[in-house]
């Protein structure tokens, strides 16, 4: 059978390093399997979280070969067979141990959301057009790599004013919702920091469910601060009524 | 002996954050209650997430002609009468208003034309009665609850594992639980207890089933004292994948074939027509799980053991618009393009219809202060779940025990137990870092599985059966033995080891059922009693601990009222 070798970084807060471990490659393995071998023969406490194995829950997040990855959804076929592969941990967030992260922030920041709230006196009727539009973002497992891979986050730990790409499309499905009557502007642009992203595009890259973040969630988001705050008829309009 | 641990206090504690559980906390906060929830897993990563293909309610939004009494009809045939009928009731009844008030909460389903939720058709279900958005119905939902929960203030313990409820004198009144991470412990004080862990997959190889899925709620509520039931009724789901070796047991979703999909063998034969006629490749799971393994076993299955899946004659667009994650599960997983031919399936261990004995409206264990609902609770599904009943079950009877679990907490005294409990259950976990052998969890859990899938499967036979009891035996004493490397740091083989001990117990439960029902009825298939046999028909099997030792009992079913009967007795077509 042919072997492959993974480097997997081993240790916890304090620091480690990758360890090298031969695995038999069978047709069509993924990343997350490799990873199972290494615990059920080799290292049987290697910390590596998933549930689904099949891309729906967005728990096996690592950096395979330096890019932020469901584990369970990269084939091995797919890398270069002739180098060790390297699985290190997602480096925006907290070392627990091994592969394992504390992504507890995200968890803090989704509790600033305000949840949805219908318009006053709405009729349940919604057309599958409405539906469609804001299946995008309602698509989103929180598997985290967006946050991971932003360089607001990843750079410049600006954990504390920035909500990163995964709030920003969880606010866009709710602004979105075609009942919704909640305004999310004032939140964006004073708590959730999304004037603090520059569109580099980097979270639409790694994003697994293919949602186009920052075209269709962020820049459509930003529209409306602009549109609520910077707009000269909506000031006026604002000024007039003492707000 | 104790060692630190902390300390919480609630009303009520639910342990599981999948639909079941989340709607049952919400429901209890609803009451007034303090609520906490515990996972094992972060939270949205229930197998509630997984689901699919929908949410069966008689909503009647695109069959004019559904109501909760066809839905009540079709649940009971699907589980071959031995469903509790009040949970099959109120189940049909409740239904749509449990989807209304979801989406009333947010959650967004796929439309008709007039701008009502759309529904699809299932196996079992006379009518298109499946709310659904495409193929990711629990995403949907478990977010909906999730984010609501958080926002009414549920207190949610997440990575923390129950390994031993508390009891004083025959009432439930705490947990005791070790967070994955640090590997220290917490103890729960809690006056009522809602059980909402889900199934026990993972006992068998192949399965569509996650880490989480090892029956520890129903090995809780057992080793508290409260009775396990319909134990031997596994529901191996017809459509897992075959190929490659890697994503074997992934689940299919059902909606496939909802959605027009068609079954072949090697041959090209539509080998349904020999094996239900009349509903084809939307028979009920039992039928067609057993028509796939039948075609295999005989020589007419695909190229690596299963038999084909083709909804190519669709319209590309509409697959992908209907089925988008089938689609880029095989895309990614299989480079099948689903869209241009056909995919592999084959049979996969996917649902659990028993577990906890609940008693219909309050869903009440047979101990007091202990309610269960979900997957691991029995009942409702009788011997052979229909799709989609799971989603509307959660809903219905979370609520359902939420609300229970809030009176009754309104009215019990405030918990207390014998802390020598606690000791207990530290030693119970801590002895697998002290234990000399050199065999890793690991290994045993391999071996559990090679025992269930072959010898407990879909197919059952006296010898078989009994063969498994005595190596469970065996797999008991090994992991009693077994011992774990490293700091209790995140550690999944330390975890793993109290997992097999829960997953020893329901393996053992579903066993010794499976022998005893000497008939074959919805997903128990004897080859030795091929048939149904009409006193088992009216006989269920109740699995309780006496005396440290594992009995099997059997209890009567109850006489079904008049009107139920006459509703089921209508259309006997
Ligand atoms: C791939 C797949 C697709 C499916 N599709 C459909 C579908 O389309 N329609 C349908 O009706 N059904 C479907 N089902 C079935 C349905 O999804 C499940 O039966 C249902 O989600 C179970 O929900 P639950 O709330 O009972 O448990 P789960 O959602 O599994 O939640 C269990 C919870 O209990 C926690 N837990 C377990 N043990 C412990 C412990 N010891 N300590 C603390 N916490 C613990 C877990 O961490 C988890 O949070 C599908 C199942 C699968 C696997
Ligand atoms: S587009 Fe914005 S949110 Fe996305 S990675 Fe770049 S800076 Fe971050
Ligand atoms: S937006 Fe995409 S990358 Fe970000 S958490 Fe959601 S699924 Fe993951
Ligand atoms: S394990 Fe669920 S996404 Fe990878």
């Amino acid at each position: 059978m042919k072997e492959a070798t993974l480097l997997v970084f081993r240790g916890d807060s304090n620091g480690g390093q990758t360890i090298a471990y031969r695995v038999p490659v069978a047709p069509g393995m993924v990343v997350l399997d490799a990873l199972h071998h290494i615990q059920g023969h080799l290292a049987p406490d290697l910390a590596v979280r998933w549930n689904c194995k099949a891309g729906k829950c967005g728990s096996c997040s690592a950096e395979v070969n330096g890019r932020p990855r469901l584990t369970c959804k990269t084939r091995m076929d797919d890398l270069p067979q002739d180098q060790p592969i390297t699985v290190l941990p997602m480096k925006s967030f907290p070392r627990i141990k091994d592969l394992v992260t504390d992504v507890s922030w995200n968890y803090r920041v989704n509790r600033k959301i305000p949840p949805f709230e219908p318009r006053k006196g709405v009729e349940w009727k919604i057309s599958q057009l409405d539906v469609d539009r804001v299946q995008e973002f309602r698509k989103c497992i929180e598997c985290f790599l967006c946050q991971d891979v932003c360089h607001v986050l990843r750079e410049h730990d600006k954990q504390e004013q920035f909500a990163g790409p995964r709030f920003f499309v969880r606010i866009a499905g709710l602004e979105m919702h075609p009942l919704d009557g909640r305004h999310r502007a004032a939140l964006l642009k004073d708590q959730l920091g999304l004037g603090l992203c520059n569109i580099t595009k980097c979270c639409t890259e790694v994003c697994p469910e293919e949602i186009r973040i920052t075209d269709n969630a962020i820049i459509p988001l930003k529209e409306r601060v602009v549109d609520e705050f910077y707009d000269p008829l909506t000031m006026l309009f604002r000024k007039v009524r003492g707000q | 002996m104790t060692t630190n641990y902390e300390t919480r206090e609630h009303d009520v504690l639910v342990i599981g954050a999948g639909g079941a559980g989340l709607r049952a906390s919400l429901e209890a906060l609803a009451q007034g209650a303090s609520v906490g929830v515990i996972c094992k897993s972060l939270l949205g990563k229930a197998h509630t997430v997984m689901a699919e293909g929908g949410i069966a309610a008689a909503m009647a939004h695109v069959d004019s002609a559904d109501n909760w009494k066809t839905h009540f009809r079709d649940t009971m045939r699907g589980g071959k009468l031995l469903n509790n009928w009040r949970m099959a009731q109120l189940h049909a009844q409740e239904s749509p208003e449990r989807v209304r008030e979801l989406e009333q909460w947010g959650a967004l389903f796929d439309r008709t034309e007039k701008g009502d939720i759309l529904q699809r058709a299932f196996g079992g279900h006379t009518f298109k009665r499946l709310c659904h958005v495409g193929d990711r119905t629990g995403l949907e939902m478990i977010r909906t609850l999730q984010d609501r929960g958080v926002q009414q203030g549920i207190d949610v313990y997440m990575e923390c594992t129950v390994t031993r409820l508390l009891t004083d004198g025959g009432r439930v009144t705490g947990a005791f639980a070790y967070w994955r991470e640090a590997g220290r412990f917490i103890v729960f004080k809690a006056k009522a207890i809602v059980i909402a862990t889900g199934g026990i997959g993972k006992a068998w190889r192949i399965t569509s089933n996650s880490w989480e899925y090892t029956g520890d709620g129903m090995a809780l509520a057992y080793e508290a004292g409260a009775e396990l039931m319909d134990m031997e009724f596994v529901q191996f789901h017809p459509t897992g994948m075959v190929w490659p070796p890697g994503v074997q047991g992934i689940l299919v979703t059902e909606a496939v074939r909802g959605e027009g999909g068609i079954l072949r063998n090697k041959a090209g034969e539509r080998f349904m027509e020999k094996y239900d006629p009349k509903r084809m490749e939307l028979s009920t799971r039992d039928v067609v799980a057993r028509s796939i393994y039948t075609e295999v076993k005989e020589g007419r299955g695909t190229e690596h053991g299963g038999a084909y899946l083709d909804i190519s004659h669709k319209a590309a667009e509409y697959v992908k618009k209907k089925l988008p994650s089938m689609y880029h599960q095989f895309k990614e997983l299989a480079d099948v393009d689903i869209t241009k031919g056909p995919m592999e399936v084959g049979p996969t261990c996917h649902y659990m219809m028993g577990g906890i004995r609940v008693e219909a409206e309050t869903a009440q264990s047979t101990i007091s202060g202990l309610f269960a609902a979900g997957e691991a609770a029995a009942g409702l599904h009788g011997s052979n779940r229909l799709g989609g009943n799971s989603l509307s079950d959660l809903l219905v009877f979370g609520r359902r025990a939420g609300l229970a679990a809030a009176e009754y907490a309104k009215r019990a005294s405030a918990s207390s137990f014998d802390n020598s409990q606690i000791d207990q259950a530290e030693k119970e976990l801590l002895a697998p870092f002290s234990n000399s052998g050199t065999e890793s969890p690991y290994a045993v859990q391999r071996d559990l599985q090679e025992v269930m899938q072959n010898l407990v499967g879909i197919y059952r036979t006296k010898e078989d059966l009994e063969k498994a009891l005595v190596e469970l035996g065996k797999l008991k004493v090994r992991t009693a033995k077994a011992s774990v490397e490293g700091s209790r740091l995140f550690n999944p083989g330390w975890h793993l080891s109290y997992d097999l001990k829960a997953m020893l117990i329901v393996s053992e439960a579903v066993t010794l059922s499976a022998l005893a029902r000497t008939e074959s009825r919805g997903a128990h298939s004897r080859i030795d009693y091929p048939n149904v046999d009409p006193v088992w028909e009216k006989k269920h099997n109740i699995i309780v601990r006496e005396s440290g030792a594992m009995k099997r009992r059997e209890s009567p079913l109850e006489a079904m009222p008049e009107d139920l009967q006459q509703i089921l007795a209508e259309d006997r077509s």
